[in-house]
């Protein structure tokens, strides 16, 4: 039965994936086959009339994505008969259904579709990296492990995480696109993507909604490590991770708030911030030591 | 020495205050919250004392020079270290500094009405006008009243405003960040955490010589260790059979609390453990301790009894030391149970799986000088062989004795021991209660908008609106009150 239960997790995951290249090939072709206008006024503009359908494909394709890759976490959840967040290989679908169910959330009230190309990619190389390398066996959860806490805690931090990662795209795209500006005008193609300060204020809303929420997830991990560990901070490479991602992502805010910082620099601070909440994923889970570790990641 | 440098008495004042607007500034605080946020790093890399004394040492053992380097700048006890303490608590003294004279100024602005309407209300922001109907005033009224702005009504305008949340949340939030840090050294000077591995049957009574590890706070009372007592019943251990992973531990413990007289069965699980007021009781590790006897040539027993192993690997394979200082000359085993026996090309003697199905015990016994008087502390589970001869290696089932020359030792079984680790932290609760108390400071902080809105009605309507920090949302709200006073909605 709950073979059953994992087999089908296994082949839904690779249905996402197949769903989700489809997505990231309708996103390309999006952005390479729509056609210049030849019109004096627009001139150097770029007609995406022409490719609407197939960016609605490409969302389309995303949304189904999200959705296989929903059922076959809940799947590979109901196949061990606990939440599906024990290895990192759950840990790694899930956070990569976090990341793209953060762009289609925030695809409902801002136009983010620019967006979709590096999401998908993003979402294919994490899959793509958990099937190949993180994956394990459906297997009961060793006994640290067996409390309440871990849905509360983890998907707190899953869903930090997708959205922080989704902050840290656009913050990136900023960057990029600043360079672009400040030696002459946009290129066509990226005439279509937001204003400098839009994707400025884009980035810092995201971060100030999740901020509360990651702080949350840290409080949360440390209630379960008073129970389970008999303390509820211990300086475990994780829990120093997760401290220097709050306080990158808090001196963030503050930069922003307080200083009013804008543009580059705030841009440049956000990068980091996000990117010791990867490092703390990727390094501390596969060559860290400390209690979160777990035997075979 | 004062007559050298004159200062005068009010440049040295001038000067403190200097150094305190300089520390309280804002940026000193970006700068140190970003410090405390790198100076954590290191700690995370290198093995700290408190996680892995053991590493530590093999740091020292490999490279003992850089070992000592490293050690005068703190790095293996990086977050007990001068440098990390100074930067955070020059950081929480900037945010004192910071946060309570903004605690009096918010105090007496929120009960201040707010300011009167500009003259030109046109300059504003989100600015519209258009001719009055006459009844715009009582509208706006009722309008501010219903969405609890706080109001000043002056020759025929209003002035309104609201959000005083968002500073509210602030304040909150970081004053119980010092609540937190309060908890925390509360619980540092008056706890106490102590380690104990105690056999199946065996009984601890809880006085300072029953640990095998303790750490009292500096201002912890040694009186204040409660009076209980505990025998350890039964500890069952279950393992996935394919992958050998743990799945389950529960211990089960006979409890007498205060008298000694009453006593109860209790159950500990890792997720669960006994709670004794501030003082908690948890299951941290296991493994199991080989029974031996240990006689002499003349067949008089020197040592009797199990003597607890450590685990190398998660199928609990364990390698241990037993001593007999009492015999002469004395004799030294140096031990390795492996509970599931099976044997490896690579690694001789390995266990496959940590339940004790076909227990073996491999033995090397060593004759000669323990080192035990030699004043250096040693570790129980290991022996110092430099001034000891071997006489024999032998691999035991449970039952068979080991004999040599100068005497012999029998297998006689095993122990399951478990580790328990009893923490008093009485400072936890305030920790918690400040964690809870930031949380809600900060959604309240980062989810409200504080913004002002007028209205003055002559001949026309006049209104205009005003967001603090350049908030979103105004400009929709604003929508929203013209289409009120307008009569559209």
């Amino acid at each position: 039965m709950s073979r059953t239960w994992a087999y089908l997790s296994n082949y839904l995951v690779y249905s996402s994936m197949a769903v989700y290249t489809l997505s990231f090939i309708a996103h390309a072709i999006e952005t390479a086959w729509a056609v210049r206008v030849t019109t004096e006024d627009s001139k150097k503009n770029m007609d995406y009339k022409r490719t609407e359908k197939v960016a609605r494909i490409a969302t389309a394709m995303m949304i189904l994505g999200f959705v296989l890759l929903f059922v076959g976490v809940v799947a590979r959840g109901v196949s061990a008969g606990r939440v599906p967040w024990g290895n990192m290989y759950e840990f790694s679908i899930t956070g990569a259904l976090a990341f793209s169910g953060a762009y289609l959330v925030a695809l409902r009230k801002y136009d983010l579709r620019w967006l979709g190309l590096l999401v998908s990619i993003a979402v294919l190389l994490t899959l793509g990296t958990a099937v190949a390398v993180l994956y394990r066996p459906s297997a009961p959860l060793v006994p640290a492990l067996k409390s309440t806490w871990l849905v509360i805690h983890v998907s707190a931090a899953i869903i930090s995480g997708g959205v922080f990662l989704l902050a840290n795209a656009i913050a990136a795209a900023y960057l990029y696109l600043d360079a672009m500006e400040s030696r002459g005008e946009r290129t066509a193609w990226a005439k279509r993507l937001p204003s400098l300060e839009v994707l400025d204020q884009l980035s810092y809303r995201l971060v100030a909604f999740v901020f509360p929420l990651w702080t949350f997830a840290v409080i949360a991990g440390a209630i379960w490590a008073e129970s389970a560990w008999g303390r509820y901070w211990g300086w475990d490479p994780k829990e120093t991770w997760a401290f220097i991602t709050w306080v990158a992502y808090a001196a963030y805010l503050h930069a922003r708030v307080t200083v009013g910082w804008r543009g580059r620099k705030a841009a440049w601070l956000c990068l980091f911030a996000g990117s010791t909440f990867l490092f703390n994923y990727v390094y501390i889970n596969v060559w860290g030591t400390g209690k979160h570790t777990y035997s075979g990641l | 020495m004062s007559n050298e440098i004159e200062v005068p008495e009010l440049g040295s004042v001038g000067l403190l205050r200097y150094g305190w607007r300089q520390l309280t500034s804002m940026r000193t605080a970006l700068i140190l919250l970003l410090l405390l946020g790198v100076a954590s790093i290191p700690g995370s890399l290198v093995p700290q004392r408190t996680q892995n004394p053991i590493q530590v040492g093999e740091y020292f053992k490999n490279s003992p020079e850089l070992a000592k380097w490293m050690d005068r700048f703190s790095l293996f006890d990086v977050y007990g270290s001068p440098w990390f303490s100074a930067i955070y608590i020059l950081l929480f003294i900037s945010l004192i500094g910071c946060v309570l004279p903004r605690t009096f100024e918010h105090f007496h602005a929120a009960r201040a009405l707010p300011p009167v309407t500009p003259k030109n209300l046109d300059r504003m922001e989100h600015f519209s006008t258009w001719s009055s109907q006459g009844d715009e005033l009582d509208k706006a009224r009722a309008w501010f009243k219903s969405k609890r702005f706080r109001v000043l009504e002056k020759d025929g305008s209003i002035s309104a405003e609201k959000g005083f949340m968002r500073e509210t949340g602030n304040l909150f939030f970081h004053l119980a960040l010092i609540l937190v840090l309060l908890g925390i050294s509360f619980s540092s000077l008056f706890g106490m955490r102590g380690m104990a591995i105690i056999n199946v049957g065996e009984r601890f009574v809880n006085t300072t010589t029953s640990y095998d590890s303790l750490k009292l706070g500096k201002l912890f009372n040694e009186n204040n260790l409660p009076d209980f007592a505990l025998t350890v019943d039964k500890f069952t251990a279950k393992y996935n059979v394919v992958t050998s992973a743990p799945e389950d531990y529960t211990l089960d413990i006979t409890f007498a609390a205060d008298d000694f007289n009453k006593t109860e069965k209790r159950t500990i699980k890792v997720n669960s453990p006994l709670k004794l007021g501030d003082t908690s009781i948890y299951l941290q590790a296991n493994g199991y301790s080989p029974v031996v006897t240990v006689r002499d040539s003349k067949g008089n027993v020197a040592l009797q009894g199990p003597v607890p192993f450590l685990p190398q690997d998660g199928n609990l394979r364990s390698i241990g030391a037993i001593k007999v200082p009492d015999a002469d000359p004395q004799i030294g085993f140096v031990g390795s149970f492996v509970p599931t026996y099976s044997r490896s090309g690579t690694d001789g003697a390995v266990s496959v799986f940590p339940e004790a199905l076909d227990p073996r015990l491999l033995l090397a016994a060593w004759l000669g000088d323990l080192g035990l008087d030699s004043g250096v502390p040693q570790s129980v589970y290991r022996i110092d062989t430099s001034k000891m001869n071997q006489v024999g290696l032998k691999s035991l089932k449970p039952g068979e004795t080991f004999t040599y020359p100068q005497g012999s030792i029998t297998f006689e079984g095993y122990l399951q021991w478990v580790n328990i680790e009893i923490v008093n932290d009485p400072g936890k609760n305030y920790a918690l209660l400040g964690s809870i108390v930031a949380i809600l400071g900060l959604l309240a902080s980062l989810f409200t908008r504080r913004r002002r809105i007028w209205i003055r009605v002559g001949k026309s309507v006049e209104v205009a609106g005003l967001a603090k920090n350049a908030a979103p949302g105004l400009e929709s709200e604003m929508a929203d009150f013209v289409a009120m006073l307008k009569g559209e909605k």
